[in-house]
């Protein structure tokens, strides 16, 4: 068995640990809480990474704030912790001046689609070519348990005590109306499918939105009485039900309801970049170079 | 140090042009590398990126205009860690939403310029009327302690000049640096020369040329207070974040690494003020009356000073070229011979503050507030001077 660790770190956990090289090492212990589900889906992520097959010199990630917005400092990638809710702007700034980059953003519910709901939006209508994971916990865990755009009608949050009582957005549905070309919603249950999609997301071509759902067990789950983390985890396998190529017009997420998973999304239509250097070609001719060739030299 | 190069012959509009200064100031930018610019429409700034939006194309490089000034401030962002060099223009409402990233900047010392064509204020305000009322918005508008660099042209030849320069300040300090426009010289048509590329100089980013293991982001000495910096890509495996952070760019939240880092970020201008200064000076030595004026005004005042000498009055002029960080131990100096300091402003005081603040009742200070929506009559400073003549 030694002989296949990899790392001095490996030797000292005395055990083996795939994800370990694509972490930041010294930076562990991370700040998530017992029973959270950020941690897994950064696993996925990490398995993600290797199978990709992609340089990871040339993979950069970015986040916005909050708790999953903390994910960028602990990957072992060019790693961007950017301002509340600016993390997909920061990233089309990123892939357009190095467009040889995959650019991974990589946050939460409220800091995708509450204060940087409106970048979200027109990043998938650009069809930038981004990969955004948005991590689902129903609220806003590093101040304490806030209503989000995505709690669903009933629980209880700081700012919202006697139940909400706000319609929530349905993410996949958004994504793929502003035209995401590619849409997936699976939970910390399901973490093979999750890695795949974001392995598939990360070969992926355009705007791609994987939804993670995912437990917070010292806000939502406590406040609410759903139990710990597995607790969660569990409802997560009980309640979900695998349909790729759904509708995302159905796949709408009721307190505690049944949750619809799958790919729904897989599509092709050309990136900015793409659609901007093929239209600048027709219409300047040879005043116009290809932008962003292959080495990575405009 | 930094290295200085020429500028790319492909972004320089070599020959005489009769231009505004909005447009003066896109190919300033152009001339100075910027290869990327995000923007959002904003009058009366809008025409500095309509033209680039019209020029990258050919010239290479990146236009594109996000959904709102928040994006844009913060795209630009992500564009100089993918290795380019940009701008950030926008008008008095516009800067407001900008005011986050601006401290995003300064605390990931990101290198940018921006461009600020400043209108009367406040909210919605004057949007076709000139002002000059942003300049301490540039200054203290962000939360937390920062410091920028900031230029007051007053003319299109300076628009375009003073561009070329704020990106080479930004290079070589690693802060957000503001080019402070008004309406009047942003839409202003005047002669502009521009040089051949070999006549420009360019400053070329602080490129380290450690190898990934031996780097720090934000490894610095007693001696050279500016990191050396890196892009996305080049296998260094950065991390950057706007917390309070060490010389790895790793979260250290502690009372001791925000001391550090602080102190650091501010006196890397505050302790070079010195270098950054620029005042231009006309018969300072010997005036009872010197008229501190920065841009439009600037010329205004000028006008005055012409006709109170005419009538026998010393008079001297302080143009401040470089407003920020503000030449406080030079209008000490001053303050020491002349009677009186007018300061004649589009807006209800701002820079008069300033040189209050420098000249602690060492000789009287004028204000000359304006609110702005036009430039100040020439009488109005002319009676001022002969005021404080008196």
């Amino acid at each position: 068995m030694t002989e296949q660790l990899e790392t001095p770190q490996d030797l000292e956990c005395g055990l083996e640990n795939a994800v370990l090289p694509y972490l930041r090492q010294d930076r562990i212990p991370h700040i998530w809480c017992p029973g959270c589900g950020i941690g897994t889906t950064v696993n996925c992520f990490c398995r993600a990474l290797g199978d990709s097959g992609l340089d990871l010199d040339k993979v950069a990630i970015v986040s916005g704030i909050g708790c999953t917005g903390r994910t960028a400092g602990y990957l072992n990638l060019d790693s961007f912790h950017t301002t509340h809710g600016r993390a997909i702007p920061f990233a089309t700034g990123l892939k357009l001046a190095n467009p040889e980059l995959k650019v991974v953003v990589y946050s939460g519910d409220g800091d995708l689609s509450a204060i940087g709901g409106n970048h979200l939006m027109h990043a998938a209508r650009r069809n930038m070519d981004l990969m955004v994971v948005c991590v689902n916990n129903f609220t806003y865990g590093m101040t304490g348990g806030q209503v989000a755009p995505t709690t669903p009608i009933g629980p209880s949050q700081t700012t919202m005590p006697y139940g909400n009582f706000e319609n929530p957005f349905n993410l996949p549905f958004l994504a793929d109306a502003c035209g995401a070309v590619y849409v997936a919603r699976w939970t910390v249950y399901h973490v093979r499918q999750l890695a795949k999609a974001m392995r598939e997301g990360l070969q992926k071509k355009g705007f791609v939105f994987i939804e993670a759902l995912s437990p917070c067990p010292t806000l939502y789950s406590r406040r609410n009485r759903l139990g710990d983390g597995v607790d969660q985890v569990k409802y997560y396998k009980e309640r979900s039900t695998i349909k790729n190529g759904a509708d995302t017009k159905e796949v709408g997420l009721e307190f505690q309801g049944d949750i619809i998973v799958g790919k729904f999304v897989d599509r092709d239509r050309p990136t900015w970049l793409e659609s901007m250097n093929s239209h600048y070609n027709k219409v300047l001719g040879d005043r116009f170079q290809t932008y962003g060739a292959p080495n990575g030299k405009d | 140090m930094e290295e200085t190069l020429q500028a790319d012959p492909k972004g320089v509009l070599t020959g005489v042009h009769f231009i505004d200064g909005d447009h003066a100031a896109c190919e300033g930018a152009l001339a100075a590398g910027c290869r990327f610019a995000a923007g959002y429409p904003i009058t009366p700034s809008t025409e500095i990126v309509e033209r680039f939006a019209a020029r990258i194309p050919t010239v290479g490089g990146i236009f594109i205009q996000m959904e709102d000034e928040l994006a844009a401030s913060i795209a630009i962002q992500g564009a100089v860690w993918g290795g380019k060099k940009v701008m950030n223009v926008t008008s008095g409402p516009g800067l407001s939403l900008m005011m986050e990233h601006l401290g995003y900047a300064f605390m990931t010392e990101t290198p940018c310029v921006w461009i600020d064509v400043q209108r009367g204020g406040p909210s919605t305000g004057l949007p076709t009327g000139p002002a000059q009322a942003d300049m301490m918005q540039v200054k203290f508008g962000s939360h937390g302690d920062f410091e920028v660099i900031a230029l007051t042209p007053n003319s299109p030849q300076e628009c375009f000049d003073f561009t070329i320069r704020a990106f080479n300040l930004a290079e070589t300090w690693r802060v957000p640096v503001f080019v402070m426009m008004d309406e009047v010289v942003g839409h202003m048509t005047e002669r502009v020369d521009i040089p051949p590329a070999s006549e420009i100089e360019v400053t070329e980013r602080k490129w380290t040329r450690k190898r990934p293991g031996d780097y720090k982001i934000y490894g610095t000495t007693e001696q050279d207070p500016v990191p050396e910096m890196v892009k996305a890509g080049d296998g260094y495996r950065v991390h950057v974040t706007g917390l309070t952070h060490d010389e790895r760019g790793y979260p250290n939240l502690t009372p001791g690494a925000q001391d550090r880092l602080v102190k650091r970020l501010v006196n890397k201008i505050r302790h070079n003020a010195d270098k950054l200064v620029d005042i231009r000076e006309d018969q300072v030595e010997g005036a009872d009356v010197v008229v501190v004026s920065f841009g439009i005004t600037s010329r205004v005042a000028m006008a005055a000073i012409d006709r109170a000498r005419a009538k026998g009055v010393k008079v001297g002029s302080a143009r401040l070229v470089i407003t920020w960080p503000f030449p406080a131990a030079r209008m000490r100096e001053i303050a020491r011979t002349a009677k009186a300091i007018v300061v004649p402003e589009m807006n209800m005081g701002q820079i008069c503050r300033e040189v209050e603040l420098a000249v602690a009742g060492a000789t009287r200070v004028v204000s000359l507030p304006h609110a702005g929506g036009t430039v100040h009559e020439v009488e109005t400073i002319l009676d001022a001077i002969m005021e404080a003549a008196r």
